[in-house]
């Protein structure tokens, strides 16, 4: 019996004098080794899952996967998850990726791309926007925040612009 | 010291130097000698025209001189001889000449073109078709000439911020004239205005969120043409940028009905000075409602007025109820970044409904709602379920605290224990 | 033999044991009615044995960069299993170990336990809550949220104050003339390494003199029990104080879980440097005190300027309360009472300061 064995050890004159019955002894310290197990259990069992990581790997901080590089044809786009907001990532008739926040900076509908004009268009109030973000007429009074975009293999990644 | 030859390379450059900065000092740059300035800077009130004031207008930094409006020779020391009218002196210009002597450069294309070849020569044409060319033809010179706009001995070209017709600067211009009652009154225009454009989102959206594209006075006035737009075509103004509302209101019942009335389309409801910034409760009856102005309560029009509103109002409480939740749960630890991606679209679909209220038709407005109120459901759902996790964490603190309190029973009673036997 | 005896003897045979921990053995605890209040010290020490192991765990997904802290935080409390109670513990044991600090600090002084010969005692304490009160200073920074961004620029621009050192002294705080990214990563060192390592020193010296001193009886006890015995009767650190520490410190431990549970700890909105200051801007409850101080101060006193009088004040006040034990020095009789006067000057000061600084605008 490990609690009593260690209680021994370490208060010699430990079982000097017993007033109590020995089954109420058994349960106390049943009680007590056994509660200790089940208390560390409940305080070790949230560790042991926190540091299995995680499946999703990505912080979706400032970095995200938008697409793959055969997915989009030119003169075409699709919107991507970037955090909680939705982005735009547009391919070019020449073939070039450009990505802005999808959010229009008017009362924040979700933008779209429109091929025949090459530009950015808000189905709201008829807002427009370059490829580059430039609020170009109607109601946005900002530009669109523009995304940084890298080819990495087969992935098309993009990124917020790098702070200082 | 001695003079060497370094020394001396330094000494005539600096000579030179001093030499380029006194020139440069005195006149403004390209200005040929202008006598008058010299008389006329010492002079008060009117007659007052100071060289530095000269020197900021663009008609002289492009060479010209009183003369070149004035007459006179600009070069002759004596007063007599500069302002002789042999020498095509003409004095003071009188307000009803104005628009003809600045027409006689800024209407000649061919001249203009030497100095700015895109800018329009048209101006005298539009502003003898304008209330105020108008007026002043017919005798009355207490209206606008081109000199109360841009000013004179000064002027600035419109892109300069310092100019009175730089855009955020000509609503104040225009009130000059127009917010004063006493000058307005002869010809019975109201000078509420300014004051009502001033507490508008035109105005707002210039002044305070500097967007310089936004409306005013001139915009949709003219400006060399200046006159009201007029009822029946007032609503073209307005949909050269609310393009949408205007689609819209054109296939809606109150096109033909606000026609036949005389009233104008847009200005009807929402003002043509004081432009506030919408609200659902324009819908319908209540406080702030305009239906009611011409529709009789309870009749077909104000029936779909409420419906419009209450549907809409519906779909916004939802989705302000979703991103609360939403809100909570992330707070609270969940991930909640897809549904409120997801929520955008319900956020979208009020939005556009607000555009399409102008159709007046509710079965169209709920056609935009649909979409939004599928989504938002989902969404709220999605939040209730992010929710319950907290809940199932309550479960897991109380089965954590259960344990902790039996091993301080445990430890309690092994301490009586304990304690009781070493007695 | 047992196993437990096994293994006792082996290393007795090698590491002496049965010396080693004789005076542990040996060591009591003087119990009486005011016997609670020594509970502080060892909840104290076992919220910072919290504060370093969630502190390990976050350090697994935590990342030191103006463009990634946020984002990590967000992450260890959404996607990774229990994060957000390792989080919310740490937020929470960080606030829990300030006050039992400066309870415990306040306890000390009441129950009069700085004395002859607890002097250098008294003197690592102070040392410790000072490094207590930097560890949620430069913590405060690292989930890089609006509200930690704007109180560091504060904190830090206070520092500023100090004549002749000041401007040199935010420099090295913030990395730069600014807060930035340089900050964080140089906040990130002080608490991750710098501070720990220095405290895991002092505090070794501060429980060294608390061994070899034992547990001190408060002057008022002690004057009682010459008379009556059965005012205070000594008890063994081990097992029976001990014993009765583990419930509080397990009493410690549900109350941290609870509130991580139940009022978690919120991240905000990720910090724009470049956005104006939100109002009403705030440090954290502990700093409260002299926050609303230095608001107090009028901007000018005679020739001097307001802010940097605060500013000297308290490090004058520091500087005295560090020195308190000696005090008492030629004359215990009015010593006493100074330094009774003071304590309860400062707690009434403190307490009703950080009241004032929650409710004011």
């Amino acid at each position: 019996m490990p609690v009593k064995d260690a209680m021994l050890t370490l208060v010699p004159d430990f079982e000097q004098a017993e007033p109590f019955r020995p089954s109420r002894r058994r349960f106390v310290r049943a009680l007590l080794g056994g509660s200790l197990v089940a208390s560390a259990a409940s305080f070790l069992y949230p560790v042991l899952r926190y540091v299995v990581p995680p499946p999703a790997t990505d912080m979706g901080g400032d970095t995200v996967l938008a697409a793959k590089t055969d997915e989009l044809k030119p003169n075409s786009a699709k919107i991507f998850k970037f955090g909680s907001k939705p982005g735009l990532l547009v391919r070019t008739a020449e073939g070039e990726y450009r990505a802005v926040s999808a959010v229009c900076t008017h009362l924040s509908c979700t933008v779209q791309y429109k091929p025949d004009v090459h530009q950015v268009w808000c189905a709201c109030h008829n807002g427009l926007y370059g490829l580059d973000g430039r609020n170009v007429s109607g109601p946005p009074p900002r530009p669109l925040e523009a995304y940084d975009v890298h080819l990495q293999g087969d992935q098309v990644v993009v990124s917020r612009k790098r702070e200082a | 010291m001695k003079i060497g030859p370094e020394m001396r390379r330094v000494a005539v450059l600096a000579a030179m130097l001093a030499v380029a900065t006194a020139a440069k000092a005195g006149n403004p740059p390209q200005a040929a000698a202008n006598t008058c300035v010299d008389c006329h800077t010492s002079f008060d009130g009117e007659l007052k025209v100071t060289g530095e004031q000269f020197s900021q207008d663009v008609h002289a930094q492009k060479g010209l001189s009183c003369a070149s409006c004035h007459g006179g020779d600009p070069t002759a020391n004596d007063m007599d001889q500069a302002m002789s009218k042999a020498k095509g002196f003409k004095g003071r210009i009188e307000r009803a000449q104005v628009p003809a002597l600045c027409g006689g450069c800024h209407s000649d294309a061919a001249f203009m073109r030497q100095y700015n070849p895109s800018l329009r020569t048209d101006q005298l044409a539009q502003y003898r078709t304008s209330q105020h060319g108008k007026k002043l033809a017919a005798g009355d010179s207490n209206v606008a000439v081109c000199t109360d706009c841009h000013g004179v001995h000064n002027l600035r070209p419109a892109s300069d911020p310092r100019s009175k017709v730089y855009a955020l600067n000509i609503a104040n211009t225009c009130s000059q004239c127009h917010s004063d009652a006493q000058r307005m009154k002869p010809y019975g225009i109201p000078t509420n205005q300014f004051a009502s454009y001033s507490s508008s989102v035109h105005h707002d959206a210039m002044a305070v969120r500097g967007d310089l594209s936004a409306p005013t006075c001139t915009t949709c006035h003219g400006n060399h043409g200046a006159a009201p737009p007029g009822v029946a075509t007032v609503e073209n103004v307005c949909s050269t940028c609310h393009v949408f509302q205007a689609q819209l209101f054109d296939t809606s019942p109150h096109k033909a009905a606000f026609a036949s009335a005389g009233m104008p389309g847009c200005v009807t409801c929402h003002s043509n000075h004081r432009i506030e910034h919408p609200s659902d409760k324009l819908l319908a009856s209540g406080s702030q409602g305009l239906c009611t102005n011409c529709h009789s309560d309870g009749d077909a029009g104000v029936k779909a007025a409420t419906q419009m509103r209450e549907s809409i109002a519906a779909l916004d409480s939802k989705v302000q109820q979703a991103n609360e939740l939403l809100d909570k749960a992330a707070d609270a630890g969940v991930e909640v970044s897809q549904s409120k991606l997801q929520l955008t679209e319900a956020q979208d679909a009020v939005t556009k409904a607000r555009v399409t209220v102008h159709t007046f038709q509710a079965d169209k407005v709920d056609v935009d709602l649909k979409a939004g109120s599928a989504v938002a459901e989902k969404t709220l759902a999605a939040a209730r379920q992010a929710l319950h996790e907290s809940k199932f964490r309550r479960a897991g603190l109380g089965v954590s605290l259960l344990t902790v309190a039996l091993v301080l029973l445990g430890l309690k009673l092994f301490i009586g224990d304990m304690e009781g036997k070493q007695k | 033999m047992s196993t437990v005896a096994r293994v006792h003897h082996w290393l007795d045979e090698r590491l002496d044991l049965k010396d080693t921990l004789a005076p542990l053995e040996h060591k009591t605890v003087p119990m009486h009615r005011l016997s609670y209040w020594y509970f502080l010290g060892g909840i104290t020490l076992f919220l910072f044995m919290i504060q370093v192991c969630t502190g390990i765990l976050l350090l697994l997904y935590y990342r030191p960069s103006a463009n990634e802290a946020y984002e990590s935080v967000q992450y260890i409390t959404t996607q990774v299993q229990f994060g957000w109670l390792v989080r919310s513990i740490h937020s929470w044991s960080a606030n829990l170990m300030i006050l039992t600090a400066f309870a415990h600090m306040f306890s000390v002084l009441f129950l009069r336990a700085y004395r002859k010969p607890r002097e250098l005692t008294w003197v690592s304490g102070m040392a410790l809550l000072g490094l207590a009160l930097t560890f949620g200073f430069s913590g405060y920074l690292l989930p890089w949220n609006t509200l930690a961004f704007f109180a560091t620029k504060v904190g830090t621009e206070v520092a500023a104050q100090v004549p002749l050192v000041g401007h040199w002294m935010l420099v090295f705080l913030r990395g730069g003339e600014d807060v930035t990214g340089a900050t964080l990563g140089r906040f990130f060192g002080f608490h991750v390494a710098v501070l720990p390592g220095i405290t895991t020193l002092i505090l070794g010296i501060h429980l060294l003199l608390v061994q070899k001193f034992g547990i001190s009886m408060p002057p008022s006890v002690e004057r009682e029990s010459i008379y009556r015995a059965e005012v205070s009767r000594p008890m063994k650190f081990f097992p029976n104080f001990f014993l009765r520490e583990l419930m509080a410190w397990y009493i410690a431990l549900a109350a941290l879980g609870a509130l991580a549970a139940l009022s978690p700890w919120g991240l905000g909105l990720k910090a724009d440097p470049f956005a104006p200051a939100p109002a009403g801007i705030k440090p954290e409850w502990y700093f409260l005190w002299m926050f609303q101080t230095l608001k107090l101060i009028p901007s000018k006193l005679a020739f001097l300027d307001g802010e940097v009088v605060g500013v000297l004040a308290f490090a004058g006040a520091g500087l005295v309360w560090m020195l308190l034990p000696f005090l008492e020095g030629r004359n215990p009789q009015t010593g006493r009472k100074l330094v009774l006067g003071l304590a309860v000057f400062a707690v009434a000061y403190m307490a009703s300061m950080t009241v004032y600084g929650f409710v004011a605008k």
